[in-house]
């Protein structure tokens, strides 16, 4: 039970084979016994009661929403009410919020059990999980290396079969990274698609909530629960949501891929390049045109990310004070001194340095050299992703240059660290959309993942043209043996 | 090194954040090597070009000015770390 996907358990439910408190308490189980392997979890949550809800529900013949019954891990960024939200940081190790995320109330009204809060880099800043101030959470695949960041916890809870179903979020790659290290399916969707009220803010310009499955067509499901307009947050947009997952298995016929030569770039790993031109030739198989594009300013998106992230984090961050909620410190003289040692205090060092970074490039003198240039910058990547999409339906290309590193291997350097969101993190300067689908292993038995990449509000498209691979290949069934 | 130690301390000040001592110099080399990397934007040339704040061509979303139902007090100060009333409670802004 616990391998099934979120739509194979709907059929279940339907069919009457198995409750959603079967359901639950298998995972409840599960999490119990692997959890203090993987430590994916954070907190988790009444899912039994929550079941129990739900199964009344459907005996008294009532409507049920489209995720009835399915446990869903939460990314611990996102606000639930009467239940914490640490954001992977001390500095709220007792905040408590007194209202729902946008995308919490969507799952609610989905009938969705949500079933707990999932690890992550503090504030969502790292690439690796291993910034939380609480727990480092290990790759299913193997337990000596990073599960991805900065939503470790919800790809490790999803890979392990801890959760059919997971929200994280990706700001400069948080969803789609963590999915390739974890073999799992893992969406950004386009800026402003899904509603970021009741997500604790990282960068306003970039984040985005999105969903973690096992293949596409859960993760079709979920982004079509959680999409939508939300006049509480004027960042998203008043499109109408199409039915992702009724166009899904349609291919997309002419298919355009391009692939950018700066996606093969040094530093790429032979055994991913081998993965992912395999899986450009499936494409190929099925008919599509590959075509070689540039997108000349990727050298320079990370540079780019690194001055508007911690520029927008700097002036996000600036609430927690000691004053409203979170920590406080208890020795200190006035307010200002309060404030310096609440957050001197409550801060890991990876949110200092982002924070000072994003201070020193908005401060009078460095402003126009650093964000002012960094915001021209961006444009430039918009645009060559604007041309890309002219010309192609998708951009594909490896979703990280290395499969996962081992923890510890990258904390003394950064920058180091820092380097390894190349391939994603354009993606959210553009605001374009998002996709890494599983598509092989190295000899040691290390997830690689594809990614996709789409014009703004294409994941119609995005989700037909990964299923596309998916129907053709089996990498999306492997689960680590645990 | 771009960033001396004495700028760190600057900067934390603004940043409202308190470095202790053996922070400062870690903290001014990491930085250095980021912004020695960042510098690179420099050849970019940008000519022109407008700044991209925002992804989305979304401007000026506005609703009613009308009231609706809120937070509670109780529940806006449930996370205060120290409230009298309904205030949060905080030392003095001005002197000690």
């Amino acid at each position: 039970m616990i391998d099934l996907t979120a739509n194979e358990l709907l059929q279940r439910q339907s069919a009457g084979d198995v409750t959603a408190e079967a359901i639950a308490s298998a995972l409840l189980d599960r999490i119990q016994h692997l959890d203090p392997k993987i430590k994916a979890f954070l907190a988790v949550d009444d899912a039994l009661l929550q079941a129990k809800t739900i199964d009344a529900k459907r005996k008294r013949g009532e409507p049920l929403g489209k995720l009835a019954g399915i446990p869903i891990a939460l990314k611990d960024v996102i606000c639930t009410k009467g239940k914490r939200a640490t954001c992977g940081s001390k500095i709220l190790h007792n905040f408590v919020p007194p209202y729902d995320a946008h995308v919490i109330t969507k799952l609610k009204e989905a009938d969705a059990i949500l079933i707990g809060k999932t690890n992550c880099d503090e504030f969502a800043m790292g690439s690796s999980t291993e910034n939380s101030a609480y727990q480092i959470t290990r790759n299913p695949w193997d337990r000596e290396r990073i599960p991805g960041g900065s939503s470790g916890g919800s790809a490790a809870a999803v890979a392990a079969s801890m959760a059919p179903l997971a929200l994280g979020t990706d700001t400069g790659g948080s969803i789609r990274q963590p999915a390739s290290h974890c073999g799992v399916v893992g969406v950004k969707p386009s800026y402003g698609r899904v509603s970021r009220f009741g997500l604790i803010a990282y960068g306003s310009s970039l984040d985005q909530v999105g969903p973690f499955a096992h293949d596409v067509r859960d993760a079709a499901l979920l982004l079509e629960v959680i999409a939508g307009h939300d006049p509480r947050d004027s960042t998203s947009v008043n499109t109408p949501v199409p039915n992702y997952t009724t166009t899904l298995n349609q291919p997309v016929k002419p298919l355009t891929i391009g692939v950018a030569k700066e996606f093969w770039s040094e530093g790429l790993d032979a055994e991913v390049e081998q993965s992912v031109r395999a899986a450009l030739k499936v494409y190929e198989q099925l008919g599509a045109t590959i075509k070689e594009i540039s997108l000349p300013h990727t050298p320079y998106a990370v540079a780019v990310y690194y001055l508007v992230a911690t520029a927008e984090a700097s002036s996000n961050l600036a609430r927690y004070d000691g004053v409203h909620f979170g920590h406080r410190a208890e020795k200190f003289h006035g307010l200002i001194d309060m404030v310096k040692k609440s957050r001197g205090e409550g801060f890991g060092a990876e949110v200092k340095r982002r924070i000072m970074l994003g201070t020193y490039a908005l401060s009078s003198g460095y402003i126009d050299a650093y964000y002012l240039k960094a915001l021209k910058v961006r444009r430039l990547i918009r645009q060559d992703f604007d041309h890309a999409f002219k010309e192609c339906d998708v951009v594909i290309g490896p979703t990280s240059p290395t499969p996962a590193f081992k923890i510890g291997e990258k904390t003394a350097d950064p920058l180091a660290m820092y380097l390894s969101d190349i391939y994603t993190i354009s993606a959210n300067l553009a605001g374009i959309c998002g996709i890494s689908v599983p598509c092989g292993f190295t000899k040691a038995g290390l997830p690689i993942g594809l990614q996709i990449l789409a014009a703004p509000f294409a994941e119609e498209k995005l989700l037909r043209v990964a299923r596309m691979h998916e129907k053709e290949t089996e990498w999306h069934q492997r689960r680590p043996v645990l | 090194m771009s960033l001396s130690a004495d700028e760190v301390r600057k900067v934390a000040d603004l940043a409202r954040l308190e470095l202790a001592d053996a922070e400062l110099d870690p903290m001014a080399r990491q930085l250095s090597a980021i912004i020695d990397y960042i510098n690179q934007l420099q050849q970019v040339n940008t000519d022109g070009v407008e700044p991209l704040a925002h992804a989305l061509d979304v401007h000026d979303v506005f609703r009613d000015d009308a009231p609706a139902p809120s937070l509670s007090e109780d529940a806006a100060l449930a996370n205060a770390p120290a409230r009298k009333d309904n205030f949060y409670r905080v030392p003095p802004v001005f002197g000690d």
